[in-house]
């Protein structure tokens, strides 16, 4: 496949959005594209009072990676100890089998009234996003560790302790690794929607809402489009590391 | 073969029971059996009849519903470090290098790295190796990862060596190659190993000892001392003579066992 194919449908979307512009020729509905791209040149402008697009970008960028690092530190332990011991499983399935289903914006009025107006609810929003998927995946993997790796550790005279660390852990690693990227992604649509809640200060959430209270459409969709080269990013490194620290498991039959 | 008669392996009325969702099973009833210092012991017998638990009994991954196995006059109670294990399947650690996996247990017992390393090479030579030392195993034929999984195997030093039809998913060539270098290698380094096959023709190639275990219930029927000399001539009329006999005594319990 040629590199260029993948361009060919984002290019076709980009002339259909810039004709529709032109015939709606309402910069309240649909803003022309070069209005757009005019922001992405002069990404350290301050917007309306509301902040530079990368300014806002970073802010958002540092609440998802704090949410997505506590959620890592309680849910790959945590993940481990369950896929290994049936029995914590058996005692947890059901919680977890409950929580998982309830989107992250449903716990927004509770993480309110529980945390306030501030960056601790947000980042609780973030942490439930993307705990489970992490959780689930860990737990997974683990499960699936072949019993004749364990079984080979244990003839070596193994004891727990270098079973999980020497043997289970890189062996579920490409599962876990796998929750984290899907764990990341989850997070990174949570904090912008927990920015758009009213009373955040900063964020590219908060830079979509406030710009669109004034009706700058354009700098709604330099908003919404930074969103998702970030994200796009962001992903392209998770896979990068999985094919380089974790290429065994394609390759290995 | 050996003028030792230091026993390093004793099972003694041992039954193994599983319970399964049709109700109890008994994989092994009352087997009995003795394995001598540098004895090249092969557990032969039909698929499922529990030849596979024994050895697992043996190496101390299952337990005995009741009997006893003894390894060096100690009750099994779990993996021994004077036994290793070679399993049928590829066990090798994908994401660790041949030597990493050769090394696996020397790591495990908190042997430095340089000293590691040294006896990683010395292992890896002699199963010829040495120049893949820094692959992967996915990088590796079939008989080459088995050739490492012997490598991982010797290289803590083991006095018994547990083999679990390590060359049953290898081709017939490779198969042979193999076979003939397992000899080698327990003949330079006098190890006690007990393998597990399937294969008359293997046990008979291999073997000091074959013991043939019956089908489920597995127990021993029979324990045959191979005294022909090494290496052995496949195409010799003794040879075929003692695969023969034993190809009848398998097939016998094949039938009786469908009678029933």
């Amino acid at each position: 496949m040629k590199w260029y194919f993948k361009l060919i449908l984002p290019a076709i979307f980009i002339v259909a959005w810039e004709i529709a512009a032109i015939l709606i020729n309402n910069a309240f509905v649909l803003p022309r594209v070069g209005d757009v791209l005019t922001i992405f040149a002069t990404p350290f402008a301050d917007m309306f009072s509301f902040g530079s697009l990368a300014e806002n970008s970073v802010i958002s960028i540092y609440r998802v990676s704090l949410g997505f690092i506590i959620a890592c530190i309680i849910a790959v332990p945590l993940g481990i100890l369950l896929g290994r011991y049936q029995v914590f499983e058996d005692f947890s399935d059901g919680l977890i089998q409950i929580l998982r289903p309830i989107p992250p914006i449903a716990w927004v009025p509770l993480s309110l009234a529980w945390f306030g107006i501030g960056l601790a609810a947000i980042e609780f929003i973030i942490v439930i996003g993307c705990i489970f998927p992490i959780l689930v995946n860990t737990i997974d993997g683990v499960k699936r560790v072949k019993r004749s790796w364990i079984e080979t550790a244990r003839i070596y005279q193994a004891n727990e302790w270098q079973v999980m660390n020497k043997v289970i852990v890189p062996a579920a690693g490409p599962a876990i690794w796998s929750g984290l990227r899907v764990g990341f992604g989850i997070a990174w649509m949570s904090v912008v929607a927990a920015e758009m809640l009213p009373g955040t200060p900063q964020g590219l959430g908060y830079l979509i809402m406030q710009t669109y209270g004034w009706g700058q459409v354009q700098a709604v969709i330099a908003g919404m489009i930074a969103i998702g080269i970030i994200g796009i990013v962001m992903d392209q490194f998770f896979q990068f590391v999985q094919k380089r620290k974790f290429g065994w498991e394609a390759l290995d039959k | 073969m050996t003028d030792n008669d230091k026993i390093w392996v004793r099972v003694e009325h041992s039954t193994k029971k599983f319970a399964t969702r049709k109700g109890e099973v008994i994989a092994l009833e009352d087997v009995n059996l003795e394995i001598h210092d540098g004895q090249f012991v092969c557990l032969l017998g039909p698929s499922g009849c529990g030849k596979t638990t024994l050895l697992r009994m043996i190496g101390g991954l299952d337990v005995p519903t009741s009997g006893t196995i003894t390894i060096d006059g100690k009750v099994v109670d779990g993996p021994s470090p004077k036994m290793t294990m070679v399993f049928q399947e590829y066990s090798l650690y994908p994401w660790r290098t041949v030597a990493e996996n050769v090394g696996f247990g020397l790591e495990m017992n908190g042997v430095p790295p340089e000293e590691r390393l040294a006896e990683v090479m010395k292992e890896l030579k002699l199963v010829g190796l040495e120049n893949f030392a820094d692959s992967y195993p996915y990088e590796l034929s079939g008989g080459m990862r088995q050739r490492a999984a012997v490598a991982r195997a010797l290289a803590t030093d083991p006095a018994i060596m547990l083999m679990d039809e390590p060359f049953g998913a290898l081709d017939a060539q490779t198969r042979n190659k193999m076979q003939r270098e397992l000899l080698n290698i327990w003949q330079e380094t006098k190890k006690t190993i007990l393998f597990v096959t399937h294969s008359v023709d293997e046990a008979v190639y291999l073997a000091d000892k074959i013991v043939v275990l019956t089908p489920r219930p597995g127990t021993v029927h029979e324990i045959d001392e191979i005294d022909l000399p090494r290496p052995r001539d496949r195409t010799s009329v003794e040879f075929a003579q003692i695969r023969k006999n034993i190809l009848h005594i398998i097939e016998e319990l094949e039938t009786g066992n469908q009678n029933i």
